[in-house]
């Protein structure tokens, strides 16, 4: 029961972690992009979340609502203003690049916020649970998994069956040959970024609803990301999720062997595959 | 009528000159050939008029207007399309979609014209069969079909082949070389890229030969002859039909 346990909170925080990873799937999977700003963003949503909630009165909902349109803008502002000019075969400029931003967005919110950590009221919901076949979960996680699996979807079916999508793909493929399709790429990619930072808006929303966050705080969420893209395999969205799955189990059951074990279970799992799969358990060889 | 015609094109890669001056000219339904050693600039004179490599706008002109150095992507708004050396599908993707980011793209920009999917099957049957194999699994041929079918798809007044016969069987390029005249039929221009001299002769009207990033030798595919094409290619006097 302890190990069914491990098992269904793992998948829980896997919905936590599918949320930071869906948009570094998009960037990193799909487009090469490294964005080292990934979690910064991730923190800075947060924090404007956590500012707009006490300024405004508002629940977390109405932030998210502000928020998700707000992140659009941020994503197409990164790519027409900073990744466009770095982006090619090459990840290493758009990797040098977002490592600059990430210390300018650290260094900008420990301006504005200080270094405190803070959190987004949540009206109860981060304290009620409901049962599920027997046992008791936390609406919250649940609310994040369910979150997480409509935005797998979505993002999967939008670059299976659509004309941004097949662009996209196209332009990720051989971005040379996308143009002589009529495709331009910067707009597409610009659009993709833009989808990639809008999930975090709704991973800001939640983050900050389970657990305080800080300036500096951005590192960890950029890690996992990053390590569930890896474990899912480069290039599809479903693998990232699974992805997510497997970090947050591991973290869960490793959390149940010592409580010091957790984190650190979930970086050995992610070299295990690395050192046995490494093109990820989706990924094509 | 004049389609499409370059005017003392010139095209360099960083210090390397590649083009020195190149006049070619095609009209509507016509076919041309551009022939040449390894190395002669074919290729480069392509993606020139592509729009993949910086020139002057006037050294390409559509129609008489000045297009040259536009970016590729409004390139193929305003009807030239190119089949690239190398074939270069993307890659991970099934045959149906990589064509249809072409029919996306058409429509997106507005471009008409009588290429369809149904069409196209029509003319490559193989293509309907395979659409759903990832086009990584396909043989060169079908490659290079899916690769002309895409250009097509973009509806395109002008359309550039680079070394489409490349590495195929004789079967195989018969096959590829007998949807030509259907394309032209439809008031398409032709510049083919050849190594093949007799295949190029046999399927266009017009020869250009180039040598060192020069036309060396141009004349009527019917006319010219072997010992011409011959010394244009290999140097000598740089003889004008
Ligand atoms: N990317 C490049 N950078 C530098 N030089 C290049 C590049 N591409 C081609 N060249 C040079 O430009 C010249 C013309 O090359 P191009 O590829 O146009 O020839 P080609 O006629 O198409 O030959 P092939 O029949 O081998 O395809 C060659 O000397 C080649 O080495
Ligand atoms: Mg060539």
């Amino acid at each position: 029961m302890q190990w069914f346990d491990a098992l269904i909170q793992g998948i829980l925080l896997g919905g936590m972690y599918a949320q930071y990873a869906l948009g570094m799937a998009l960037m990193f999977g799909v487009m090469r992009i490294v964005n080292v700003s990934h979690g910064d963003l991730v923190i800075l949503l947060s924090l404007i979340g956590i500012s707009l909630a006490s300024s405004f009165g508002w629940g977390p909902f109405t932030v998210m609502v502000a928020l998700v349109p707000l992140a659009i803008a941020l994503g197409w502002l990164l790519q027409k203003a900073v990744l466009n000019k770095v982006v090619g075969d090459d990840p290493l400029p758009s990797l040098i690049a977002t490592f600059g931003l990430s210390i300018a967005l650290q260094n900008m919110m420990l301006q504005i916020w200080s270094a405190n950590s803070r959190s987004l009221p949540g009206g109860g919901i981060e304290s009620q649970s409901i049962q599920i076949g027997g046992i008791y979960v936390g609406l919250l996680p649940v609310m994040v998994l369910v979150f997480a699996t409509g935005l797998t979807w979505g993002l999967d079916l939008m670059l299976k069956r659509t004309r941004f999508g097949r662009a996209l793909r196209a332009a990720s493929a051989d971005v040379e040959a996308a143009s002589m399709t009529g495709i331009n790429a910067r707009a597409v990619y610009a659009s993709a970024t833009a989808i990639a930072v809008g999930i975090l808006g709704f991973a800001a929303v939640f983050q900050s609803l389970r657990s305080t966050v800080a300036p500096a705080d951005g590192g960890a969420q950029l890690i996992y990301a990053f390590e569930a893209v890896i474990i899912g395999g480069m290039g599809s969205v479903w693998g990232a999720f699974i992805g997510s799955m497997v970090l947050g189990i591991s973290q869960a059951i490793g959390f149940r062997i010592d409580p010091g074990f957790g984190v650190l279970a979930g970086h050995l799992v992610f070299l295990l595959v690395l050192a046995v799969r490494p093109q990820g358990l989706f990924g094509k060889v | 009528m004049t389609v499409l015609s370059t005017h003392g094109l010139v095209a360099r890669y960083g210090d390397f000159q590649a083009l020195y001056g190149v006049d070619i000219d095609v009209a509507e339904g016509e076919a041309v050939a551009l022939i040449g050693a390894n190395g002669a600039g074919k290729s480069t004179f392509l993606r020139s008029v592509m729009g993949l490599l910086a020139v002057k706008p006037e050294m390409v002109r559509l129609e008489g207007q000045p297009i040259g150095g536009t970016p590729t992507d409004r390139m193929v708004q305003k009807g030239v399309a190119i089949v690239p050396e190398g074939r270069r599908l993307f890659t991970g993707m099934s045959v149906e979609d990589n064509l249809r980011v072409a029919i996306d793209q058409a429509d997106r920009l507005g471009r008409k014209g009588g290429w369809t999917l149904e069409r196209l099957h029509l003319l490559f049957p193989i293509l309907k069969e395979k659409a759903r194999t990832g086009v990584q699994n396909l043989s060169g041929g079908q490659q290079q079909m899916v690769s002309i079918g895409r250009a097509l798809l973009s509806q395109p007044r002008v359309l550039l082949c680079d070394e489409i016969s490349l590495g195929l069987a004789p079967k195989v390029i018969r096959e590829i070389y007998a949807a030509l005249p259907e394309i032209r039929a439809q008031g398409t221009a032709l510049i083919l890229v050849e190594q093949d001299v007799g295949l190029a002769q046999s399927a266009t009207d017009r020869i250009f030969c180039m040598l060192e990033g020069r036309v060396t030798l141009t004349g009527a595919s019917s006319v010219i002859t072997r010992e011409q094409i011959a010394e244009a290619y290999f140097g000598g006097s740089h003889a004008v039909v």
